[in-house]
């Protein structure tokens, strides 16, 4: 695969007090393409997620070690300002997380604090998002309901127009279907294929038939390290290192 | 365990909470009871619509006014007063300290025994501060001690909610490039509205019915209280003064002013439940 390299991690290591959970990771990640990052439980997936756009920073015992390169530019430089390197990024978390304010307000609220004033211009923005995550027309008659009442699916349709509402580049998904039912889990997966023409998109899952469905490229982590990484095609035909070739049968899992 | 055993201690348990039910309802109706009843031959229009004439504490004619006018006065900015630091305190313990953080940790600490100092050493501290800078017994002196009262009330109550919030909802909103600030007022705040509003008018109640500590720091005056620097009577005090007298009319208007400020304090409690469930609405959980 010859695509630009969008994320680099490089030697990134992180400890939870003393413990390691993750060891020397180097990787490159595609520009436009789909990132699966897999591996067992507790293998280190959600913290390598949360370090691309710094989620962890402040957290108790948290050690980060190593460096993040975006678009060449070390994120954890001391320098850098974090809410420009999390406006980049588009969080999907396990569990959707709407913010406590109406449909309309959960979309805007990225909009506005990075200053858009005008009424028509976020109305725009909140229909547009809305439409592209097929949302539209079931909630256009109720925009001004606490979104806390959509049903688990459409929360997750509308974090993801949320975090598209800011004009973010990467998409990160922390298995962003675990929550969903079937149903909703097939639009938000066929929504991450669609969005991969615009945005880099990096997903962690557990589900094996899943990664295979949507992702170009595969990084496979076992207790903390990265044991094999590389295009999808490449390590679902034949997987090199032991453990991964293990995991893909369903020998660990 | 035997069925008829646990049967039994459930039998027990039953009587137990009904009990308690019971003393806590009874309680709360037999004081209000003894307040109107003993009040109520007192109570006339007068009393919440004049201040006290000459004589008034001989038994002649005038009112209370004074002092509900300066409660209220005197709890709402103390109340402002103690918000104004409590949410930044609240916030900034849980959002930008670690929660676990020594500051965090001392902060509470120091919360909870502010919390359980007795009223009367604040209304000896604000009488202190008083004399170091200079101000005499008013408003402005009531105020700020009665604002050292309520603050760790305020605080801890709030604390106790602006915990309870997810840290993936503060994660949800950084996530969109959120500065802290941004995250504590629109996303935070917002969640914990109900229980922030619900700490404010707990902190107002204890404030409005405190007399210990308004009594060397806002004085007393049959005067409505018109600026800051005037002294202002109080309901607590005026209960105190009133019920303190030989004459048993006055005495009676001692428990009418009792019974008013008991009502003010039952309608704040019930506008606290009541915004409670108004800005539930949008609280996610
Ligand atoms: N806040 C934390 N404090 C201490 N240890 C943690 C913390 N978060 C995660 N860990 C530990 O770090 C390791 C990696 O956790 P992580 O959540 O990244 O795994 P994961 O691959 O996402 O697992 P899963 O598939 O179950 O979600 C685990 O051993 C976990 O117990
Ligand atoms: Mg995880």
């Amino acid at each position: 695969m010859d695509a630009r390299t969008h994320i680099s991690i490089q030697n990134l290591s992180v400890s939870y007090g003393r413990q390691r959970v993750l060891k020397d990771v180097s990787v490159d990640l595609p520009d436009r393409k789909v990132t699966a990052i897999i591996g067992p439980s507790g293998c280190g997936k959600t913290t390598l997620l949360r370090t691309l756009n710094r989620l962890l920073d402040g957290m108790d015992g948290v050690k980060i070690e190593g460096q993040v390169l975006v678009d060449g530019e070390n994120i954890y430089d001391p320098k850098i300002e974090v809410t420009r390197i999390r406006q980049k990024m588009g969080l999907l978390s396990q569990k959707p997380q709407v913010l406590p304010m109406s449909i309309f307000d959960n979309i805007a609220y990225g909009p506005r604090i990075h200053g858009v004033r005008e009424k028509a211009k976020l109305r725009q923005i909140v229909e547009q998002q809305l439409a592209a995550a097929g949302l539209w027309d079931e909630v256009k008659n109720r925009l001004h309901e606490p979104a806390s009442r959509l049903s688990v699916g459409q929360q997750q349709r509308l974090c993801l127009a949320r975090g598209l509402a800011v004009k973010p580049e990467i998409i990160l998904g922390d298995e962003p279907t675990s929550a969903l039912d079937p149903q909703s889990s097939r639009i938000v997966e066929q929504r991450l294929i669609e969005l991969k023409a615009d945005y880099t998109v990096i997903v962690v899952t557990h589900i094996l038939r899943q990664a295979r469905r949507i992702a170009d490229y595969i990084a496979f982590l076992y207790l903390g390290e990265l044991v094999e990484h590389g295009p999808a095609a490449e390590i679902f035909a034949n997987p090199r290192d032991p453990r991964m070739k293990a995991y893909l049968t369903g020998e660990i899992s | 365990m035997g069925f008829r055993q646990r049967k039994a201690e459930e039998m027990v348990f039953k009587v137990l909470m009904i009990g308690s039910t019971v003393i806590v309802t009874g309680s709360l109706l037999l004081i209000i009871g003894t307040v109107v009843v003993k009040g109520f031959p007192a109570m006339n229009l007068a009393m919440i619509t004049q201040t006290p004439k000459g004589g008034y504490y001989l038994g002649k004619e005038g009112g209370i006014l004074n002092a509900i006018v300066g409660s209220l006065e005197l709890a709402g900015g103390a109340t402002l007063l103690a918000l104004l630091f409590s949410l930044p305190i609240v916030l900034y313990i849980n959002l930008y300290k670690r929660r676990k953080s020594r500051l965090a940790v001392f902060t509470r600490f120091a919360l909870d025994v502010l919390w359980g100092i007795p009223s009367i050493v604040y209304g000896a501290f604000g009488f202190i501060l008083m004399m170091r800078i200079g101000l005499r017994t008013s408003l402005l002196a009531g105020i700020i001690a009665v604002a050292l009262l309520e603050l760790p009330i305020m605080a801890r109550a709030m604390d106790e909610v602006v915990r309870l919030v997810p840290h993936s909802l503060q994660d949800a909103s950084a996530s969109l490039g959120a500065t802290k600030l941004e995250t504590a007022l629109h996303v935070v705040t917002r969640q914990c509205l109900p229980g922030i509003i619900t700490a404010i008018l707990i902190a107002f109640g204890r404030g409005i019915g405190d007399a210990a500590s308004v009594l060397y720091t806002a004085g007393f005056s049959d005067r409505i209280p018109g600026a800051l620097l005037q002294p202002a009577a109080t309901l607590p005090l005026a209960i105190f003064f009133q019920l303190g007298t030989p004459y048993p009319e006055v005495q009676e208007r001692a428990y009418a002013s009792a019974a008013i400020l008991t009502l003010i304090i039952l309608v704040i409690s019930l506008l606290s439940r009541w915004y409670g469930r108004k800005f539930q609405k949008n609280s996610i959980l």
